[in-house]
């Protein structure tokens, strides 16, 4: 093993950190040469952790089910430094490393005040979402989990639109009460189990009365931050508030940690809760996915037709990880990623007309396709992705989780499948009132298509969307083999009788 | 040959990325002869394939690439070419470049040509990923990939708003049968392990009397996944109940009409059907549903066809009811008799299309055939051209129509399967009201005296060769596409033809059909004559009658006008409540009730406490982090000093 991949992933933790003590240290007497020197570290930062974390995912050990990239340092107590990745988290964090460029290139006119802020927030940000994905130790991943809520907090309360205070102090209650509930779950379990390694941890048999409860608080937290039905609230109102590079990141990541939080703690730890408890999340599940699909038909601001499309799609993702079989879950995972960046590049494209218009009022727009045809044929594109047409990404996800369902009980699967029409209906409604119609507004006419640097912000997220959707093998690869651990280890029986079940 | 495989289905790909990519740049002349020459050649080979298919008697597998795998399930990017498969080559191919060729005359004043001609070659690519897959799921890639294609040009005028709904109703309506579609996939997995159509097929009898666990009921497997099959079938075919859509669909440009909506895409449920036909035949109660849906689709769209004055509605509402047609021959296992119907169907469907298009071309895009008549005088070869597919599609002795349609009638009269008494009938009559559409659309738009404006008349819009070349070809496989391939699709040469790529149990409903006598046999004939007659009297000899018919019989004048009620009915039912319930759950779930009894009626509860907090702008993010670091402070001196419990 090179020093590189001993000590990759303390690497991409710092270089963020780096990349943000650079820009504290950035000085000019002109502040626009200032902001732009801000904006180019933050970019080259991005892109160096974005190449580290392909590089990890190029050394990745498909075959290997176990932690890999593995740190472990004494630090404070019986607190560890201990890092690892395994199938499940190694691609949340490319995820992660591919989007921040792509952030910090959207906020590259959007944001001129406070611009060291701002770029400062993002990179400790990041820090803190790769080392949700990385941490090994219970209480290093607790302080990611909580920390990374501040930085996004910061963006929403100072960058964000009129609303923003209403919606940090949403943000804020809801999260509360998961956290608190599970930093007394992570106590107790500390406690009981006598270790703080999460792979102990995986492997400690908790009592089932324990299970239970301690389930019901890491749910808690998790379904806040996926967010569930009918915990979702706050994710509307944080997303219009949001400035464009927060939204993205929320739905591209933040919203992620709730589904890996699911696929690392309540899963493995708690197995037998899990089961016991599966068919309240299918039934929360089920609710979000025509609940809030029926809502988004009726929205009349785009970024908030998209948040509740992310309350349905992430409806799917709970389905897939506890139907607690191959397909399922791999699927579920699957579906994280695609989200991730069709979602964020759906929010991207809000982006776009909102720094043209300042409004992200639906009806003040119409006809775009006359004017703006790249940006029309994107955001037609990444609806398509979004409704889950074969060929591109949010197929592939969504095809595995009903599978996985059915497999479950085709009840899951036919009531969630409805979901798919309800998603073609309200975004090919949003895509007829934006990009098609006529276009006879003043102030629209005068909106200019993509530029340049904005091609080059969807041109990767096309790439991507299409090579998951063509040839998604590359990304369930990685995943295979931790997924089938995780299934063999505590879930075995289960998934013997589902094929006894398909006969 | 596989390379000619691929290139078949990859070079109206190639089209559609260069036009897609670099249109504008290469220019629009360049755009449309691009992409029709790609078509183009894409057609040369189908037919090259289809000689080495049909007569020297291969079949091809060609793998391209893995697709995904995951746990017990996988499946690739494959083609597989059989004879079933290469008569929809040929079909989609040749239609295909003809509608593009015909397109450079039609849309020759389009400002955005590479648009158009990109999207055509897309849905040709989308279309024969379907119809060469070899399993369930590229299939269903093709199927969607042609519904986007389909959306995406029914709202090729965008700034029509009806153009939009008729987009959005097309894609969403087609999305609930996809709905039925892919929980088939999911049942066909779990039952037999595989999408693939290799296995499915081979292992269907073994399944023939498996139990499967559905919604709450055990009911027989094979069943199950057929009638789920189906329902997709029902949705890209638009038969009875979600054939709500296709009407609309006319929105789009006249080639679009003639070549999706008319010529293929809407064939593809016919085709899943008879590629299923191994597993159907162990169904037959999903067979007797196949048959009396298609029947009665059949019936309902001529019944809706006879009162309709816009021309493109009139062949719209033929080509539902012909692939009702289709669909009661596969129900009553007559699968090679509905491929035949199929491939007859495209040449005349897309000539009456074209036809049409040429007329509106002419009369400056009028549609209303009550604006038009004596047509003949300003565009006689049109006429000509009209007259040819109208005794085709009505079958006229040994025009294509004829034989594939009279084959299909004679089937469910031979046969004994559940609903083939009903499917009969239905024909019949259908025939009888086909033939007086037709006449009435030949004799309103091109007879009598003319009811457009003058200058209409005096300056009609001049149609050039990319108008006639493919309607004259189109004419001539209308004239001899039945005459020369009956005995192939249902004749003497079939098992040879058809090499088990559709397949059947119970007898071959074909050799009975060939011994139907008397009047059984001739029944369509005559109602194709007798059709032709009450066209004649009430539209050239009596003019009056059509209006006094309609005072009458007024109700039933409204509802058939109406279309059945359906769009006020799905309005009724679906459309409205989605929207209430979705402004319901929003004001009154989310805001009233989650938000007020959440994070508002708390905020409320505590608001003389935190009254002082709200001072202070961003009060509680500052109040947050600061709680979070003393629970944090707190936590971490806990486990310092108690060893975390050991």
């Amino acid at each position: 093993m090179t020093f590189l991949e001993e000590h990759l992933l303390s690497l991409m933790l710092s270089v963020p950190v780096i990349g943000a003590l650079i820009i504290l240290m950035v000085r000019h007497k002109d502040q626009a040469q200032a902001n732009s020197n801000v904006r180019w570290v933050a970019l080259l930062t991005t892109i160096l952790t974005f190449f580290l974390t392909l590089y990890m995912w190029m050394h990745f050990d498909a075959s290997n089910a176990d932690f890999q990239f593995v740190e472990k340092a004494k630090w404070v107590g019986d607190i560890q430094y201990y890092l690892g990745v395994d199938g499940i988290s190694v691609l949340l964090i490319v995820l992660t490393g591919f989007l921040m460029p792509i952030v910090v290139l959207a906020s590259w006119d959007a944001i001129t005040v406070r611009v060291k802020e701002y770029m400062i927030a993002f990179l400790v940000l990041e820090m803190l979402m790769i080392g949700v994905f990385s941490a090994l130790d219970i209480f290093l991943f607790y302080v990611f989990f909580e920390g990374g809520l501040i930085p996004m907090y910061l963006i929403i309360g100072v960058w964000g639109g009129a609303n923003r205070i209403y919606a940090s102090y949403k943000f804020f209650l809801y999260t509360l009460l998961g956290s608190v509930l599970m930093l007394v779950a992570v106590l107790y379990m500390i406690m009981t189990a006598g270790t703080l390694e999460i792979p102990a941890l995986m492997d400690f048999p908790f009592s089932p009365e324990a299970q239970y409860w301690l389930w019901l608080a890491f749910f808690a937290s998790f379904a806040v931050k996926m967010p569930m039905w009918p915990v979702h609230t706050w994710l509307p109102d944080a997303h219009v508030q949001a400035p464009t590079g927060g939204s993205v990141i929320l739905a591209g990541v933040l919203l992620k940690m709730g589904g890996y939080g699911f696929l690392r703690f309540s899963l493995p730890m708690f197995p037998d809760a899990t089961q016991e408890l599966a068919w309240l999340v299918f039934g929360l599940s089920i609710v979000a996915i025509i609940y809030t699909s029926l809502v988004a038909l009726v929205q009349n601001d785009m970024k908030k037709l998209i948040a509740y499309s992310s309350v349905a799609h992430m409806g799917f993702v709970t389905i897939g990880i506890f139907v607690l079989n191959v397909n399922g879950i791999e699927g579920a995972i699957f579906t994280m990623l695609s989200h991730g960046i069709v979602s964020g590049a759906l929010f991207l494209l809000v982006g776009v007309v909102y720094d043209r218009l300042h409004t992200k009022e639906i009806s003040r727009y119409g006809g775009l396709a006359t004017n703006m045809k790249v940006y029309a044929v994107s955001f037609v594109f990444f609806s398509m992705a979004s409704i889950g047409l074969p060929g591109t990404s949010g197929f592939v996800g969504e095809f595995l989780v009903l599978i996985g369902a059915y497999k479950a009980d085709s009840w899951l699967a036919f009531l969630a499948a409805t979901g798919v029409v309800l998603g073609a209906a309200y975004m090919l409604y949003l895509v007829w009132r934006v990009i098609f119609g006529v276009l006879d507004k003043e102030d629209v006419k005068t909106m200019k298509d993509l530029s340049a640097r904005e091609k080059l912000i969807f041109a990767p997220l096309i790439a991507v969307v299409l090579w998951m959707g063509i040839y998604p093998n590359s990304f369930l690869e990685p995943i295979h083999a931790s997924v089938a651990k995780l299934i063999a280890d505590d879930f075995s029986a289960p998934a013997a009788q589902d094929a006894a079940h398909g006969r | 040959m596989d390379t000619l495989i691929k290139l078949i289905v990859f070079l109206p790909l190639l089209g559609f990325l260069t036009v897609g990519l670099f249109g504008r740049p290469l220019g629009n002349g360049f755009s449309q002869v691009w992409t029709s020459g790609l078509v183009s050649i894409s057609a040369i080979l189908s037919w090259v394939v289809f000689w080495d298919v049909g007569f020297a008697h291969n079949t091809y597998g060609v793998h391209v690439l893995s697709w995904v795998s995951s746990g017990d399930l996988s499946f690739n990017w494959a083609f597989q070419v059989d004879t079933l498969t290469a008569v929809m080559l040929v079909v989609v191919n040749s239609v295909s470049a003809l509608v593009h060729w015909y397109s450079m005359g039609y849309m020759a004043d389009d400002p955005s040509k590479p648009r158009f001609f990109g999207y055509l070659s897309l849905f040709t690519f989308a279309m024969l990923m379907l119809v060469t897959s070899d399993n369930l799921v590229q299939m269903f890639f093709g199927w969607e990939g042609v519904g986007l294609a389909s959306y995406l040009l029914i709202g090729y005028y965008y700034h029509k708003p009806s153009a939009n709904a008729a987009a959005i109703k097309a894609f969403v309506v087609n999305r609930v049968g996809d709905f039925g579609f892919a929980l088939g996939i999911y049942a066909c997995f779990l039952l037999m392990g595989s999408v693939e159509f290799s296995t499915i097929f081979a292992d269907a009898a073994n399944y023939k009397d498996a139990q499967f666990h559905f919604l709450g009921g055990d009911y027989h497997a094979l069943t199950v996944i057929c009638v789920l099959l189906f329902v997709g079938a029902m949705g890209k075919s638009a038969q009875l109940g979600l054939h709500t859509w296709l009407p609309d669909a006319m929105e789009g440009p006249t080639p679009v009409s003639a070549l999706i909506h008319a010529a293929t895409m809407v064939t593809a449920g016919v085709f899943l059907v008879a590629r299923f036909s191994p597993v159907f035949e162990f169904a037959p109660d999903a067979l007797a549903l196949v048959t009396i849906v298609g029947a009665a689709t059949a019936i309902f769209a001529a019944s809706v066809g006879l009162v309709q004055n816009d021309i493109k509605r009139v062949i719209a509402y033929s080509t539902c009811s012909q692939l009702g047609y289709m669909f009661f021959a596969l129900g009553v296992s007559a699968y090679g008799a509905a491929i035949f119907h199929l491939f007859t169907h495209a040449f005349f469907k897309a000539l009456l299309f074209l036809g049409a298009g040429t007329v509106i071309h002419v009369m400056h895009h009028e549609q209303d055939m009550r604006k038009m008549g004596g047509v003949r005088h300003v565009a006689p070869y049109t006429f000509f051209m009209m007259t040819i597919g109208t005794l085709a599609l009505t079958g006229f002795p040994f025009m294509a129509g004829f034989y594939s349609k009279d084959i299909i009638i004679e089937a469910a009269y031979a046969s004994h399967a559940y609903g083939s008494g009903f499917a009969y009938l239905m024909g019949v009559l259908a025939a009888l009201f086909t033939s007086f559409y037709s006449w009435r659309l030949v004799f309103m738009t091109f007879l009598g005296e003319s009811r457009a404006p003058a200058e209409v008349m005096k300056h009609p819009h001049g149609a050039n060769g990319f108008f006639w070349m493919p309607l004259t070809l189109l004419a001539i496989g209308a004239v001899v596409a039945g005459v020369l391939t009956h005995g192939l699709f249902t004749g003497e040469e079939r098992f040879e033809f058809w090499r088990g790529a559709v397949w059947t149990t119970q007898g071959d409903v074909l050799d009975e059909a060939h011994h139907v006598h008397g009047l059984a046999k001739w029944a369509p004939t005559v109602m194709m004559v007798l059709g032709f007659l009450l066209a004649y009297y009430m539209y050239i000899v009596n003019k009056a009658v059509p209006q006094q018919l309609a005072k009458t019989w007024d109700g039933l004048y409204a509802f058939l006008l109406n279309k059945w009620y359906f769009d006020e009915l799905y309005n009724f039912l679906f459309v409205k409540p989605a929207f209430a319930i979705g402004r319901f759950l929003w004001r009154r779930g989310d805001e009233q009730t989650i938000d007020g009894l959440g994070p508002n009626g708390v905020s409320s509860a505590v608001a003389f406490v935190a009254a002082r907090v709200r001072k202070v702008q961003t009060g509680y993010l500052y109040h947050y982090a600061f709680v979070m670091i003393i629970g944090l402070a707190a936590a971490v001196t806990w486990l310092m000093t108690s060893g975390g419990g050991h």
